[in-house]
């Protein structure tokens, strides 16, 4: 299905695209058909830069298994992180 | 039969006039022939939309398909472009009723055209279909499990579609629905309820929802591949292209 479900979210960071490391303003998250990935849908973020061009982006798409299992790992490693740093 | 056959990318003049990237396959003979503007859907316009489009050519079509991203995107991959145009909110309703209109003024433009012009939509481009045949003065429209047109999205979401079902009454040809039964986006239900809409209207349609099939089930490259829905369905478009649009 389209599912046209959308968030959008500020980000501060940089990432590695085609064209090597830019940084990043903004990451796209959505469950939608993917472009690659092998299942029907896929949850898929574009971490992007649009002042640098629509290639300026950097793309994965995620069966919901992993997705979840990555928004685990981010959470659990942002946790145990020393105080004061993250 | 001379079956020579063109494809290459132009520029074509969309909403507002401005210059937009299409895909254009021709057949070479000397026709007449009908035309088709195929309408990508969300993921872009990519190499599978562009197959469609070659396809339509190789059945004696005309075809055209707008690159709807052009302003957002451009030059870029179809990825890329598809990525961007989403982050800005999808594309406007207004913008592809005009950005239609130009692939269809073209079509009818050709010195070997029978001045008939249809449109065809998947996902996504379904629905734009849809919009364009209650816009646009048609002659054929198909509308390929074209999600939002009955219905309207959650709250919340950052692109910008809503419920058209109310333009039924505008509808200016007949309409080929193609869908599958197991599909969400649009359920059987709302499937059913533009049908009703339609008859209401006392518009020509012909609907086909097909059993084991969900949503994409004519996308050869993704999991969501239907043969038999698809094989079929191909079938329903040549005999409804051949009613309405070839002579």
């Amino acid at each position: 299905m389209c599912t046209y479900l959308t968030e959008k979210v500020a980000v501060d960071g940089s990432g590695k695209g085609a064209s090597g490391w830019f940084a990043l303003s903004e990451a796209t998250v959505y469950f939608d058909h993917p472009q690659h990935a092998a299942a029907e849908h896929t949850l898929n973020i574009d971490f992007r830069n649009p002042g640098q061009g629509p290639s300026a982006r950097v793309a994965v798409e995620l069966t919901a298994e992993s997705a979840r299992a990555l928004a685990a790992a981010i959470e659990s490693t942002l946790a145990s992180a020393p105080p004061g740093l993250a | 039969m001379y079956d020579a056959m063109m494809a290459e990318t132009i520029n074509i003049a969309g909403h507002g006039g401005d210059r937009i990237e299409a895909y254009l396959a021709r057949p070479l003979g000397p026709g007449p022939f009908g035309g088709v503007v195929v309408i990508h859907h969300m993921p872009g316009y990519d190499e599978g939309t562009k197959e469609i489009t070659r396809k339509f050519a190789a059945h004696g079509y005309t075809a055209i398909c707008p690159n709807l991203y052009t302003r957002e995107a451009p030059g870029a991959s179809p990825d890329d472009a598809a990525a961007a145009a989403r982050a800005l909110g999808g594309v406007p309703d207004e913008r592809l009723v005009g950005d239609v209109l130009g692939a269809v003024t073209f079509l009818r433009a050709q010195l070997n055209s029978n001045g008939k012009a249809g449109t065809i939509g998947y996902c996504s481009g379904g629905r734009q279909s849809f919009l364009a045949a209650c816009s646009l003065p048609l002659d054929a429209a198909v509308d390929c499990y074209g999600a939002f047109i009955v219905g309207t999205p959650p709250e919340g979401i950052a692109l910008k579609v809503g419920p058209i079902v109310h333009l039924a009454k505008d509808l200016s040809c007949p309409l080929l629905g193609l869908f599958g039964e197991d599909d969400k986006h649009p359920s059987p239900d709302q499937v059913a309820e533009l049908e009703k809409a339609l008859a209401a209207a006392g518009k020509m349609f012909e609907f086909h929802s097909y059993e084991g099939a969900g949503h994409g089930f004519f996308s050869v490259d993704r999991p969501a591949y239907r043969p038999e829905a698809a094989k079929d369905g191909w079938q329903k478009i040549w005999d409804f292209y051949g009613r309405y649009l070839a002579n």
